[in-house]
């Protein structure tokens, strides 16, 4: 959560700063230059045309087509590799490594263009990141594994302290003469637009051998993650699936790059994977969505980053991706806040109103009850005993019984008579039987004392599942006839007096 | 020690010194594990007994000494030896079913690269019925209870098909229903000629689950059969000190004898 806070401001902050003329309005501009719409960078806010927005997400113009299949294929790449890297829980250890990136980037650059080239071969400035990224690691895991220096400590540093050795060096070449290093700083935050044909053969090719590495080592990554002390009696070459797993986010941080940024692309590695947790249980599943979240992420937002002015993809991306975040947060099936809530009121309504069905047949089997055979007649009981029959107030027992009526379990309900309706009195009665083989289940099997098995049982009876009851029973068959419902184990505190005196 | 003498014997250290951050953890320890015993490893917090596992797994590295596993180093005989870490080891909220963690017991056999086949899924589940959990296989582990998590653990050791098995701590926090399933399957274990090496922390129980025990307190206190080596003046040289403790342990040799 700390985590996804920190990216967002991050997004924003991207946002705000990232050159107002380049990147996406570019293409805009580019796409705008046929259309109807006016040429040039668009000051004002103008939605653009249906038939361009129809356009960019079919992928059917050229120029976004190539964009936003790349940032697809890298949300594919970077939500399986995203997913393990979340479950190792070493999603700050990406941010390390992107950050320590940047350094060699620059270094790249300046041996190259010392070597008369323009110091701007992708290859090589990506194989320059690759090298510090994975330096950067190397040392994060030296300081921690040879001091007493914390895993996060050491990353902290890190990360500063290489971005700081990036930035520092990026400045110095700035300031040489003869030497153009523009274009150094979109790796930084990110320029989708800028990406061609070679590029995207590059990106797509180096990220189907990723994803492949994730699905064929997909127990031995999901084992590390899970238990590496058993993985490693059992023969797992922990040590290297732990390097591989860095190479591999790596290999994505430095892919995407050129796409979202080095600052942003941690983002891309965990929000998919993030998001996929809130939706399922099964590792398998949680692979397949967390690619399948990345993909969307990298379609909406690289196409929203060409349609709209000023807008740079790679922040755009993570906006899309931390969309996504939000509403599986909010509306996931397997641990959404909202199915959270919904559960727990629901829980709390079934013991409300269980509650409720239980007093008053105990209050009606107190006032009625002759023989242990005969059955229970479905009168009315006085309002006041039932009130002191529990300890509620009065604002929520005539909340239950409002509830109770629109459920048709109370049949009527004025200041002075509650009565059940049929179907409520069936209710009350297996509710009561349920509780009392719970009760008479705690005295028999668990030794707890009559006087407290009321309140014991009190917390369990709510959930006894049908087969729960069964076993009650047969447990039980021995000691009471579970046919009936048994009568109470203790004493109630409560006497059937009309003015609810209590008495001892 | 002559060679073919270790070879028979599932464990056997000699030497055995175990450091962290250049303190000794525990040290000379000199310990053989005959065949086919259920053998308890006792001693206080803190005496090394979850280290003297690792350590004779490789899991952590040794200042000197030597561990061998039926005459031969712990690398070449990694399929004889089952291992049950500590529950509280890993965390369980992760997306994985039960049947897929006993699963990972089968490892060695699924082969690298390759997925978890039916067949694989099948004898997890059998493994889990060993256990008594067999109806929670497809469960999501986070909602099973302490017990039943340990329960597949011990599924997944199974699974290992092991001849040797070390279990540390099966015993602790699980409720009493476990608690005896896990005594019935150390108990056939025994039956099947296996051995187990068990870190216990319980002494009221010592005399009831083991057969042969091993009393540490960084040091080898002793170790030999139940009867011989789990005395009181023994239970004093390894939690000696420790008042209350020593007061639990005498109180459990009263408790162990009565069994007997």
């Amino acid at each position: 959560m700390k985590m996804f806070i920190r990216v967002l401001a991050l997004v924003l902050l991207v946002l705000i700063i990232s050159h107002p003329t380049a990147d996406a309005s570019q293409v805009h501009a580019e796409l705008a230059h046929g259309s109807q719409l006016a040429g040039g960078p668009l000051r004002s806010f103008e939605l653009p045309p249906w038939e361009d927005v129809q356009d960019v997400l079919m992928l059917r113009n050229y120029n976004t087509k190539l964009v936003v299949l790349s940032t697809m294929i890298l949300g594919v790449a970077s939500g399986f590799v995203g997913s393990f890297l979340l479950l190792r829980k070493r999603s700050l250890m990406g941010d390390a490594l992107s950050h320590a990136c940047l350094p060699g980037i620059v270094l790249l650059f300046i041996i190259m263009a010392s070597a008369g080239g323009s110091g701007k071969s992708l290859v090589g400035l990506l194989l320059g990141a690759s090298l510090t990224g994975i330096i950067g690691v190397g040392v994060v895991m030296l300081i921690s594994s040879t001091s007493r220096v914390k895993d996060d400590a050491a990353m902290g540093i890190v990360l500063s302290v290489f971005f700081g050795i990036g930035i520092a060096m990026m400045t110095m070449v700035q300031k040489t003469p003869g030497q153009s290093s523009a274009g150094l700083i979109d790796f930084i935050y990110g320029k989708a637009a800028s990406m061609v044909l070679q590029d995207f053969v590059l990106l797509s090719g180096v990220a189907v051998v990723i994803a492949a590495l994730c699905l064929l080592l997909m127990k031995e990554f999901a084992l590390l993650c899970f238990d590496q002390t058993f993985g490693k009696c059992i023969g797992l070459p922990v040590h290297l699936l732990d390097v591989l797993l860095m190479i591999l986010v790596a290999a994505v941080t430095v892919l995407g790059m050129q796409a979202v940024g080095l600052i942003l692309i941690i983002a891309y590695l965990v929000t998919p994977a993030a998001t996929a947790r809130f939706w399922t249980d099964n590792l398998r599943v949680m692979l397949l969505l967390s690619a399948l979240f990345g993909a969307m992420s990298g379609w909406l937002g690289a196409s929203l980053s060409a349609l709209l002015p000023r807008m740079p993809a790679g922040a755009v991306i993570v906006l899309m991706a931390a969309v996504l975040f939000i509403l599986s947060m909010l509306f996931g099936t397997s641990r959404g806040i909202l199915k959270r809530v919904i559960s727990h009121r629901q829980l709390k309504i079934k013991v409300g109103r269980q509650h409720m069905l239980r007093a008053v047949y105990e209050l009606i089997e107190l006032r009625y009850k002759t023989s242990a055979k005969l059955s229970l007649p479905n009168k009315s009981i006085h309002y006041a005993n039932l009130l002191s029959h529990r300890t509620w107030s009065a604002a929520s027992l005539s909340h239950l019984l409002r509830r109770g009526k629109r459920e048709d379990h109370i049949e009527k309900f004025d200041g002075m008579h509650v009565s059940l309706t049929e179907s409520g009195f069936g209710e009350a009665a297996r509710i009561t039987r349920n509780h009392r083989l719970w009760e008479i289940f705690l005295i028999t099997h668990a030794d707890i004392a009559p006087s407290h098995v009321d309140r014991d049982a009190d917390s369990v009876e709510h959930v006894l599942s049908p087969e729960m009851v069964r076993e009650l029973e047969s447990a039980l068959e021995a000691k009471i006839d579970t046919q009936v419902i048994p009568p109470s184990p203790h004493e109630f505190f409560v006497a059937d007096k009309p003015e609810g005196e209590k008495e001892l | 020690m002559e060679p073919s003498h270790s070879a028979s014997h599932p464990l056997a250290i000699h030497d055995l010194t175990v450091a962290y951050h250049r303190k000794p953890v525990i040290w000379d320890i000199d310990l053989d594990i005959p065949e086919g015993k259920l053998v308890g490893v006792i001693g206080p917090n803190g005496a090394g007994k979850s280290t003297l596992i690792k350590a004779c797994m490789d899991l952590i590295p040794r200042a000197s000494g030597e561990i061998s596993i039926y005459g031969k180093p712990y690398k070449k005989q990694r399929s004889l030896v089952g291992y049950v870490p500590q529950r509280e080891s890993v965390d369980w909220d992760f997306p994985v079913s039960a049947q897929d963690v006993v699963a990972m017991g089968l490892y060695r056999k699924v082969g690298w690269f390759k997925p978890v086949r039916k067949k694989h899924l099948d004898k997890a589940r059998e493994m889990l019925s060993h256990v008594g959990i067999e109806h929670l296989a497809e469960r999501q582990i986070s909602q099973l209870s302490g017990g039943q998590q340990q329960r597949v653990f011990l599924a997944r050791a199974l699974a290992q098909e092991a001849k040797f098995y070390m279990m540390d701590e099966p015993f602790a926090a699980v409720d009493a229903a476990t608690e005896r399933a896990i005594v019935s399957l150390l108990r056939e274990l025994k039956n099947q000629g296996k051995t187990c090496m068990v870190v216990h922390h319980d002494l009221a129980t010592v005399a009831k689950y083991f057969d042969w025990v091993v009393l540490l307190n960084m040091r080898i206190v002793d170790a030999g059969p139940t009867d011989l080596v789990f005395t009181e003046e023994n239970l004093r040289k390894t939690y000696g000190g420790k008042l209350s403790l020593l007061d639990e342990a005498a109180q459990a040799m009263r408790h162990g004898k009565s069994h007997k």
